[in-house]
Parts: C-alpha cells; structure tokens; sequence
C-alpha cells in the first residue's frame, strides 16, 4: 500500500503559491472542499485561477476566496448567486471564462484521462466556439476542445482510505472524480478517513492511484442553497 | 390560453413510457408534476442523478441531494448517482430521450438563444449548450411574447444563441408549434385562443396546414 494520508489541511496544501491554477469539486455548494478552501483564505494566495462549475455565494464556498479578492479568473458554467462575484466581473476585478457544463467536466476528464483535447458538438454556432477549430462528423459540426492543466485539484469524498481510494455520496459527487489526477497534485478530503483495507475495492469511485494526498477534514458544514420541501398531508 | 401549469400539462402528454427525461429550471420542471402514473419514466438532473423523485419532506432533506437547480431532491427506487462528466455522456451520448427546456428566444430554424442578453449580467450557460447540441428531441416551454407583448418566436434570434438548428417542437401558452426546415408550423391552439391571434404572436414564418384542433388538456 502506497500511503496517501497527511496529518491535515495544512500539509495537504503544501506548495500553493500565487498565480497558480486550481481545479476545484462540487456544483453549487454541494460536495465543495470545505477544508482547502478555508485554508487558501487562510494562506492568503493570490491571483488564483479556479476550474470550478459555479462560484459559490457571498459568504460561502468560492465566495471566501472572492471576498478577499484572491481569484484572479474564474472558469465556471454557471455564476449567479454571488452579488460580490457580480460586482468583481462587471468591475473588470475578476476575469471570467464561461464554458458548457458538459465540456468543463470533459476538459477535467481529458487532462485526467491523458487527452490533450476532443470534439464536442456543445456551443457549435455560438460564441463559444469563435476562434476555436470545428469539424464535420458524419454530417454533424463539432468544436475542438483543450483539455484543462491545473497545479492542484481539490476534492471532496465521503469516505477515503490511506491508499487514497475514494467514495463519494449523492450528487456530491458531481465534478469531484472527474478533477481527481487532472492537476498535478490532487488533494482529497473525505469525511471519513479509513486504514487501507477497510473499504471495499468494489465500492471504490475512484482509485488512489489518482489521489497525491488525503486528510480527513473537519466541520463540515454541508450548507444548502435552496432547501425545498413538500409538506406531509 | 394556458398559464405555467398549463403549458407544463400539455408537454407531461409528450412523454412516452421508458423515456430517460431532463427537466430544465422553470416551466420544465413543471413537467414531472403532471406525467402520468401508468407510465415509467425515470428524470435525470445534468448534476448527475437518475431517477429523481420528489422534493424531501420537512426535515428529511440532504445537502447532499440535489437537482441541477440546487434544490433538495429525493431518490425512487432504481435511481443512480453518477459523476459529471458521465452525466454529460448520457446526454452528448443521446442516451436521454426528451430534453425540455426554457428560452427567451426561438427562430424558425429551429436556433435557440436561452443563456444571455448583452448588457445584463451573465450568469453561464450551464448545462444548456450540451443538451441543445445533443438531444434529438428538445421541446421549448416558455411564453409565446416577452414581458414587453414582443414575440419569442422569430425570424432570426436577436439574443446570443445557445444552440443552432436544434428546437423541434415548442409549447407555449398559445400553442403548440412543431419547427421544420422551413418554419414554424402550428399543429394546436390553447383552449379559447384563436389561429389569428397566435399569427399575431408569432414574428417567423408561420404554416398553418388546415384546420388547427384545440388542445385536448
């Protein structure tokens, strides 16, 4: 067993530095990196550029980051929530790449999956595809694109082992496996960190081989955005 | 002429038994309220859940379940959690079957602008271009005329497009249009509204083959 495990957030950041790119899980506030996050504000890095679907609110998720004007770009698919993220980008504070959900989770899979770029027929016709490459496949327009080169990813699983394997529950899963051995250094943090043998290799999501450190993080608050119930009758 | 419900009714009817269907935000999400229960279909949210079941009873909600809307979801028996980008792999793969989505703007040739008006602040496209681009049958509920009584249905899209050539069929509070490869074609009218009205309504070429029926909702 290669072991994965570090003692905390603290070690598991070890070596974030200005200007450099991270990919970060989740989709809205769900399955977010709770703990790295906290610890980059902490740190107080600066000019980051985040792969990340949305951009958290106000005063949570990416929004912390946002508050303490440490993101330089921001690529997402969808940023509304966020009044403090709205007034950076119409400022001009805070540059902004929009990309098709669909295409960020595959630009994070090709960098994982070893593909310097594919044909996606997502935004052909549109501004997304100006000044990109396009082809025609069997009668249908497709556009080119890069696959995405972070320096960290950060993920978020429910339960970990030290061997780094990962399981992840709900949609909380979301972008966090897609992200996992994209970067350089893929950090994980689960909520339940487990000795290696004490998950079941059938269960696993993804394999450790993809992970560079694990810790177990701490306090998850786990806020939700929009809780919506029915009523018993 | 139809309200919101009105419009996510008669779309319910458009669903088959065994589809694998998407919902977008507004009207579409509608939709699952009125499908019928003889009928097995399974709705998949873009975050990467199939077999999406109602909204949580009080107190039983999981931050960690959730629709593409943010919103607190449950799960139906059958139901799976998958990641992302397989998510989108079923929807690039042409592996759902019915995509119904919201627009501000459709042309007659089937473009679709529903992401960003200039000006305003934008908040993405989300999982829209890779639905419009992929699915085989999109249907548009909206509104037949904007805020201002201007129609949605156009010529040409004024509006940024999120997809080109891709809507087949839109329902909207007046009408029922089918888009073929030279326009607009009304197939039925809202209960009350007349063919001159939707022809008021509606700024693209509009075919209307013969004796138009009312809906039956």
């Amino acid at each position: 067993m290669i072991n994965k495990k570090v003692k905390g957030v603290i070690e598991a950041l070890e070596g974030v530095q200005n200007g450099m790119t991270f990919m970060l899980g989740g989709f809205g506030l769900c399955g977010i990196p709770e703990n790295a996050i906290v610890e980059l504000v902490r740190l107080g890095i600066k000019d980051i550029t985040c792969i990340s679907n949305n951009a958290g609110v106000d005063d949570f998720g990416l929004g912390l980051l946002l508050q303490k004007h440490q993101i330089k770009k921001m690529i997402s698919s969808y940023v509304g929530e966020n009044d403090e993220f709205e007034r950076q980008m119409l400022s001009g504070e805070l540059e902004v790449e929009l990309t098709p959900q669909g295409t960020l989770a595959e630009k994070c899979r090709a960098a994982q999956a070893g593909f310097p770029a594919f044909y996606t027929p997502a935004g052909f016709g549109t501004e997304v595809a100006e000044g990109k490459e396009t082809r025609e496949f069997d009668g249908k327009m497709y556009v080119l694109e890069n696959a995405y080169r972070a320096d960290f990813a950060f993920v978020k699983a429910w339960k970990g082992d030290e061997a780094g394997n990962l399981i992840f529950k709900g949609t909380a899963r979301n972008f966090n496996p897609c992200m996992c051995g994209a970067a350089t250094i893929t950090v994980a943090e689960v909520e339940q960190l487990m000795p290696a043998g004490s998950l079941d290799p059938n269960e696993i999501h993804i394999p450790g081989i993809f992970v560079q450190r694990i810790f177990e993080g701490k306090k998850y608050e786990k806020r939700i955005e929009q809780r919506t119930v029915r009523t018993r009758n | 002429m139809l309200d919101k419900n009105g419009i996510a009714k008669r779309i319910a009817q458009e669903v088959q038994d065994g589809y694998y269907v998407n919902l977008g935000i507004g009207i579409p999400t509608l939709v699952a309220n009125f499908v019928r229960n003889d009928i097995s279909v399974e709705f998949q949210s873009e975050n990467g859940v199939l077999g999406m079941g109602p909204f949580p009873f009080d107190g039983e909600e999981d931050a960690d379940i959730i629709n593409a809307g943010k919103q607190t979801i449950t799960t139906l028996p059958g139901a799976s959690f998958f990641d992302s980008a397989l998510s989108f792999s079923m929807i690039r793969g042409k592996h759902v079957d019915l995509t119904i989505l919201g627009a501000m703007e459709v042309a007659e040739n089937g473009d679709i602008a529903n992401w960003k008006i200039p000006g305003k602040m934008v908040k993405g496209m989300g999982g829209a271009m890779d639905l419009v681009a992929s699915a085989e049958n999109i249907i548009v509920a909206m509104m037949h005329t904007n805020k201002a009584g201007e129609s949605k249905l156009l010529k040409n899209c004024t509006l940024p497009l999120t997809g080109v050539g891709c809507v087949k069929k839109i329902v909207t509070n007046l009408a029922v249009i089918e888009v073929k490869n030279d326009g607009f074609h009304l197939l039925e009218r809202a209960p009350g509204v007349s063919v001159d009205q939707i022809k008021k309504a509606t700024e693209g070429k509009l075919f209307v083959d013969g004796e138009v029926p009312e809906m039956n909702i």
